[in-house]
């Protein structure tokens, strides 16, 4: 069983971006409402992909990347960053910091549903 | 997109549209002293995004457009890329209220939209013009790149912001335990915040898997040493990224904070104890947010039932009564039963009403920008003030209580308080003050409008009435019945119509729609000082305990919050002044109701009026005469429909368990009835 763990400050988004994946099998979904809550789930069980916003109130989406992507736990865990359209600059943080993918808000089910498949195999 | 989805999406926005009228009136008051918070305005920036992103993910394309546009002028204004001034505040909440007028279109009818034109071209008006001011590279810094490549665009702009204010550039290294790090980071950020900004929080790891590094990178007016004594922590770690220029910035820390402050990295004690349980099994996709949000029709199907189970009881109770009067054995047994049943059930009831309470503070909050508009529209200035806003009320009572309380400002500003010019030439403040406040009386809350404006004169009140041939030329009427001659319909004071009290609702509409809340309203006014309108209102209309009493054949229930006393009546002891039955309680003067004339009820034999029933809030009182008590019992109050939702002096009905309906009077309408209209012709 893989585990994702989803981190976006709206629960509407979580419930969406749950509910796409919702239909590919096998998966578990660890929802943390915030990057705080993220980096507190994080070390709680292996996570096999991580989903997340990039404007969060704490802590934002690139730190979290950043985080991921220097522990040694955690280094090869697939990121996905969601977020609406925003400014170019940090999208290309994203990427750069080590993100596998950068999809924009709004995206189609089947575009997310498909990277998770491709990034989990 | 199942529907479920979309409520969802609509009351997450709505929130999220609450939040954002309340965070842009905070802004809008740090305008008026030309200075902005960096912090609100990328709360509003990250609210507005939220808002765009989960109207695309719905289709709601003109939503997100809107609310693009929208993010677009915040982005601006926390990049610093155009001025903070009055204008763009106008702009953004006229926007924002475009946004909202969308969602609640959306919520009615998916397909709804509108024209979006006007509001995107004074945005683009707006941030047209603007060149953003040159920023400096930031990579001459001697900042560590991996903190350089988390900053996101705005973060960049805040360093840059604290670089021009020539703030020291700090950079915090700590490392909290794993269980505890989000509050011991809060409340260093908290004491960084004191003397400065945090800009940005990288996290990391540590040696120690059980800890979690971070890098603070923050701007403040401390050196390192004056930040270590600032933080009570003479061993911090931190790094001097850059220190302002100018030589007399160098800044000495004040007395160190009480707060107990985290500890640093170097001599981080064992780990503290986990203030709550760490879930080791987080593998659950269940929401982790502790609240729930509910359609209110769910928990008025709740509290029928609780309203039911109480009938139940009540004819439980009864056979208990029979059978302990026919000396059924174990009926004691049953008696104990029955109480604690009851108890039960009054912590159930006490339960859900609970949870359909909202803090008033909602509605004001949506006031203070009705007023904020209103008043620049009639070029006026004024002031709002929010006292009680944590008072809480039932969530329908608020939702209804909207419109009549928009209508009371609305006069309060275009009638009541004066234009700046006319305020200054008699000695008064240019900028008038209206305050809202709310404040829980027992089962009631009272909300009050007052303003400082011009009052109202209860002479020109009488001219008027007279004029208008509601009163007679020589009517004898005191202060308060001259006032209520406001609340007649059709009583205006003004002849031209202003754009904003004018829309063909007058005041006795206002007093329509308190009395079908149950409600109360009065008016007190001194020329020249001001005027102060109050409502009072129950705390909820669901469930209430209730007086069952008998007026010819046909029982009624009295809402027994509004029940004073009841009294043997006493026939002699009625007087008749100017054509009304009073009687004298206590050396004061309580007006007399036959509801038995005001309904046209006829009764068949039984004798009339044997009781009193001294009903009303406060001063404002009167006596229901009734033929018999028959006692108390708690009913849920049924609305009788749009057809009869005009009948004077009924809230509705109830069901009283015994397949039996009755009527439930209307005790605020019928006090308005007789007391404000009194000596008011053809009523």
């Amino acid at each position: 069983m893989k585990r994702i763990l989803v981190a976006d400050d709206s629960p509407t988004m979580r419930a969406l971006i749950i509910s796409t994946l919702e239909s590919l099998d096998d998966f578990e979904l660890v929802e943390a409402a915030n990057g705080f809550e993220a980096l507190r789930k994080l070390p709680q069980g292996k996570v096999d992909l991580v989903i997340t916003d990039i404007n969060m109130p704490d802590i934002n989406g690139l730190e979290l990347v950043s985080f991921v992507r220097n522990n040694p736990l955690y280094q090869g865990t697939p990121l996905i960053i969601v977020s609406t359209e925003g400014s170019a600059r940090d999208r290309e943080k994203g990427l750069a910091l080590g993100a596998n993918a950068y999809l924009v808000k709004p995206f189609q089910p089947e575009e997310l549903q498909q990277l998770v498949s491709q990034l989990l195999n | 997109m199942p529907s479920q989805a979309i409520d969802e999406f609509l009351a997450e926005a709505e929130e999220l549209l609450e939040k954002l009228n309340q965070d842009l009136a905070t802004l809008a008051e740090a305008a008026e002293g030309g200075k902005s918070n960096p912090d609100l305005v990328n709360g509003i920036f990250r609210d507005a995004h939220s808002i765009k992103g989960l109207a695309g993910m719905f289709g709601f394309t003109d939503v997100a457009e809107l609310a693009h546009h929208l993010e677009n002028l915040l982005d601006h204004l926390r990049l610093g890329k155009i001025a903070f001034d009055n204008n763009l505040v106008d702009c953004l909440f006229d926007t924002l209220e475009g946004v909202s007028g969308l969602i609640s279109g959306k919520a009615d009818n998916p397909e709804f939209s509108q024209d979006l034109s006007p509001y995107l071209t004074r945005i683009e008006h707006l941030l047209g013009g603007q060149p953003s001011a040159p920023e400096k590279g930031l990579d001459e810094l001697d900042i560590d790149p991996s903190m350089l490549a988390v900053l996101t665009e705005y973060e960049e702009h805040r360093l840059q912001e604290n670089l021009q204010q020539g703030k020291f550039l700090l950079v915090v290294k700590v490392a909290f335990s794993l269980l505890s790090f989000d509050t011991e980071l809060a409340e260093l950020t908290e004491a960084i915040k004191r003397d400065g900004e945090v800009i940005s929080t990288l996290p990391g790891s540590n040696d120690d898997p059980e800890l979690l590094a971070f890098k603070i990178l923050c701007g403040s007016n401390l050196d390192v040493q004056g930040l270590r004594q600032q933080l009570g922590q003479p061993d911090l770690e931190i790094d001097l990224v850059t220190a302002p220029s100018s030589v007399q910035q160098v800044a000495t820390a004040p007395v160190p904070a009480p707060e107990k402050i985290p500890q640093a990295e170097l001599d981080l004690p064992t780990p503290q104890p986990a203030p709550e349980p760490a879930n080791s099994d987080a593998g659950t996709v269940r929401s982790f947010s502790s609240s729930v949000r509910v359609d209110i029709g769910k928990l008025d199907y709740l509290m029928t039932i609780v309203g039911e189970l109480a009938l139940a009881k009540g004819a439980i109770s009864q056979l208990c009564n029979e059978m302990q009067l026919n000396g059924v054995s174990q009926s004691r047994e049953l008696e104990k039963a029955v109480h604690v049943l009851d108890r039960r059930l009054h912590d159930l009831q006490v339960g859900v009403m609970d949870v359909r309470m909202v803090p008033v503070r909602q509605l004001f909050d949506k006031m203070t920008r009705i007023v904020r508009r209103m008043a620049q529209e009639l070029g006026k200035k004024v002031k709002v003030e929010i006292h009680g806003g944590d008072t809480e009320l039932d969530k329908l009572i608020v939702e209804d209580l909207a419109d009549p309380l928009m209508h009371i400002i609305r006069n309060a500003l275009d009638h009541g308080i004066e234009p700046a010019d006319q305020r200054a030439a008699i000695g008064k403040p240019e900028t008038g003050m209206l305050v809202l406040s709310a404040n829980q009386k027992g089962n009631h809350v009272v909300i009050e409008v007052s303003d400082d404006g011009k009052g109202i004169d209860p002479e020109l009140l009488r001219k008027k009435g007279i004029e208008k041939e509601l009163i007679a030329a020589d009517a004898n009427l005191s202060r308060q019945e001259l006032f209520g001659l406001l609340f007649h319909p059709g009583f205006s004071t003004r002849d031209e119509v202003s754009e904003f009290s004018g829309r063909g609702v007058g005041m006795d509409v206002v007093k329509n729609n308190i009395s079908a809340l149950s409600g109360l309203i009065e008016l007190e006014s001194e020329v020249g000082e001001g005027t102060v309108m109050s409502l009072t209102l129950p705390i909820t209309l669901a469930i209430i305990k209730a007086l069952v009493i008998s007026i010819c054949d046909t029982d009624y229930a009295i809402p027994l919050n509004s029940v004073q006393e009841t009294l043997m009546l006493d026939e002699d002891s009625i007087q008749t002044i100017e054509g009304r039955e009073v009687m004298e309680l206590r050396q004061q003067t309580l007006p007399l109701l036959r509801i038995d004339q005001l309904f046209q009820l006829s009764a068949k034999d039984t004798p009339q009026g044997q009781f009193v029933v001294v009903a009303g809030f406060a001063d404002k009182r009167l006596g229901i005469v009734v033929d018999e008590l028959r006692g108390q019992q708690d009913v849920v109050i049924k609305s009788l429909g749009g057809a009869l939702s005009f009948v004077k002096g009924i809230a509705g009905a109830a069901d009283l368990g015994n397949q039996k309906t009755i009527l439930v009077l209307d005790v605020g309408g019928l006090i308005g009835e007789t007391l404000q209209l009194d000596g008011v012709i053809g009523v």
